[in-house]
C-alpha cells in the first residue's frame, strides 16, 4: 500500500495536543500511524487485544491527568459498545480515529454488515462521529475532534474513509 | 484439580488490604468489589465502577502509566476480570511496575444468582497473568498467605496479580457513591489538584 502523508498530519495533531497514550488494534490503514505513535518517546503506544480495552484505558489516563487516543477500524467499534456506556456517563473524553472497511470499494462481504451500522450504533452510545471523505480534510477533522473532546468532555469518533484508505487487496 | 474450598471473609480480605494504603489509587470492580471498598472506608482516590464489565484492570493500566510515582491497585471479582481477559496480556505487555491486580474471587457471579464462574470450574486465574508476564502472579487460599501477600501488592514491582479465594457469604450492601462525574471529578481534583478542571 502507498504511504500517504495523513498519518504524519494525525500524528503531529495528536502531539500537539498533548496526547499521551495511544492504545490500537492494527489497522492497515493505521499501520504508518501506529508507527510513529511507536517511534515517539513523548507517546506510549499500547497494543490491544480488543478495542473495548482502549476505552477503559482512555478512562484510567483521564482519572490520572493524561489525554488518549484509540486507534481501531471500524469492525472494532462494535466491540466497544458498553464500555463506550461508561465514559459516556462519566464524561470522559474519547478520541477514537477509525478507519472503515466494508465501505468503499470493499471485496469481503463479512465486513459490510458492521461497516453499515457503525455510525448509528457509535451515534446511539453517545460518541459524537465526524466521517471524513478526502485525505486533506484529516488534519483539521481530527484537530477539531480534539477540541471537541478534551474541551468538552465528549467522546468523538473520526471515520476515515475507505476511500482514503484504500480497499484492501485480496492478492 | 481437586477444588479448595474458600475460607477468607472478602470484607475482612478488602479491608486489611487497604487498612495502610497510604497514596494509593484504588479502582473497584462492578459488584461486590465496590461494596467491599465502599465499607472498608470511603476515599476520594477511589474509582467505583458501577458498569463498564470487564474493564477494570484496563482502568488501572491507564491510571498505572498516567501516574508512574502511584501505586495502583485494581480490586475486582472473578466474573469482572474472566469478561476482560485479554487485559491481563495487555498489561504484560506494558509491565506497568506500580499496578497490582487483586482478584476477590469467590468463584460465582454474585450480583446475579450465585451462578458458578469459571474460576470455580478449573480456570487459574494467576496462571493465565503469570504467563502473560506478571512479575509476581498467585492465589491467595489462607490468612498466613494474606498476610505474606500484604507488602506484595503495594511495594513488589508491577506488574502484580493476586486471585483471593473467598467465601460466599453475604455481606450487607454499602454502595457508594454512583453518579459518573461526581465519582470522576472527584477523584480527578484529589489527585490533581486545580489541574482537574477545565
Amino acid at each position: 500500500m502507498k504511504t500517504t502523508a495523513w498519518p504524519d498530519t494525525i500524528h503531529r495533531v495528536l502531539t500537539e495536543n498533548r496526547v499521551r497514550q495511544v492504545g490500537y488494534v492494527p489497522d492497515s490503514g493505521h499501520a504508518r500511524l501506529i508507527e510513529l505513535v511507536r517511534g515517539d518517546r513523548g507517546m506510549r503506544a499500547v497494543p490491544l487485544t480488543t478495542e473495548e480495552e482502549g476505552v477503559a484505558l482512555a478512562v484510567g489516563a483521564w482519572l490520572g491527568g493524561e489525554r488518549s487516543a484509540l486507534l481501531m477500524q471500524s469492525s472494532g467499534a462494535g466491540n466497544c459498545i458498553n464500555m463506550l456506556g461508561m465514559a459516556n456517563e462519566c464524561r470522559v473524553p474519547l478520541l477514537a480515529l477509525v478507519t472503515m472497511r466494508g465501505q468503499w470499494g470493499e471485496f469481503n462481504p463479512w465486513q459490510v454488515p458492521m461497516s453499515r451500522a457503525t455510525i448509528p450504533s457509535l451515534e446511539a452510545i453517545g460518541v459524537v462521529v465526524r466521517p471524513v471523505d478526502r485525505a486533506a480534510e484529516i488534519g483539521e477533522t481530527v484537530a477539531a475532534a480534539a477540541q471537541l473532546a478534551f474541551n468538552t468532555c465528549r467522546m468523538v469518533a473520526v471515520l476515515i474513509s475507505q476511500r482514503i484508505v484504500g480497499a484492501k487487496a485480496f492478492k | 484439580m481437586k477444588h479448595r474450598k474458600p475460607t477468607l471473609d472478602r470484607r475482612k480480605v478488602v479491608a486489611d488490604i487497604l487498612r495502610n494504603r497510604g497514596d494509593a489509587l484504588v479502582v473497584a470492580g462492578l459488584g461486590a468489589p465496590c461494596w467491599d471498598v465502599a465499607a472498608a472506608s470511603d476515599h476520594p482516590l477511589n474509582f467505583y465502577l458501577w458498569g463498564g464489565m470487564g474493564g477494570a484492570a484496563m482502568i488501572g493500566l491507564g491510571l498505572a502509566l498516567a501516574q508512574p510515582g502511584r501505586r495502583v491497585l485494581v480490586l475486582t471479582g472473578d466474573g469482572e476480570l474472566l469478561m476482560g481477559l485479554g487485559s491481563l496480556a495487555t498489561i504484560g505487555v506494558q509491565q506497568p511496575r506500580n499496578l497490582a491486580v487483586i482478584v476477590v474471587d469467590n468463584e460465582h457471579y454474585g450480583e446475579t444468582g450465585m451462578q458458578l464462574t469459571h474460576t470455580r470450574l478449573g480456570v487459574d486465574l494467576a496462571g493465565i497473568a503469570k504467563a502473560s508476564g506478571f512479575r509476581a502472579a498467585g492465589t491467595v487460599c489462607g490468612g498466613a498467605q494474606l498476610r505474606t501477600w500484604l507488602p506484595r501488592l503495594y511495594r513488589q514491582p508491577g506488574p502484580v496479580f493476586a486471585a483471593i479465594k473467598v467465601t460466599t457469604r453475604p455481606a450487607p450492601l454499602v454502595l457508594p457513591l454512583r453518579e459518573g462525574p461526581a465519582l470522576k471529578n472527584r477523584f480527578r481534583e484529589a489527585l490533581l489538584g486545580g489541574k482537574a478542571r477545565l
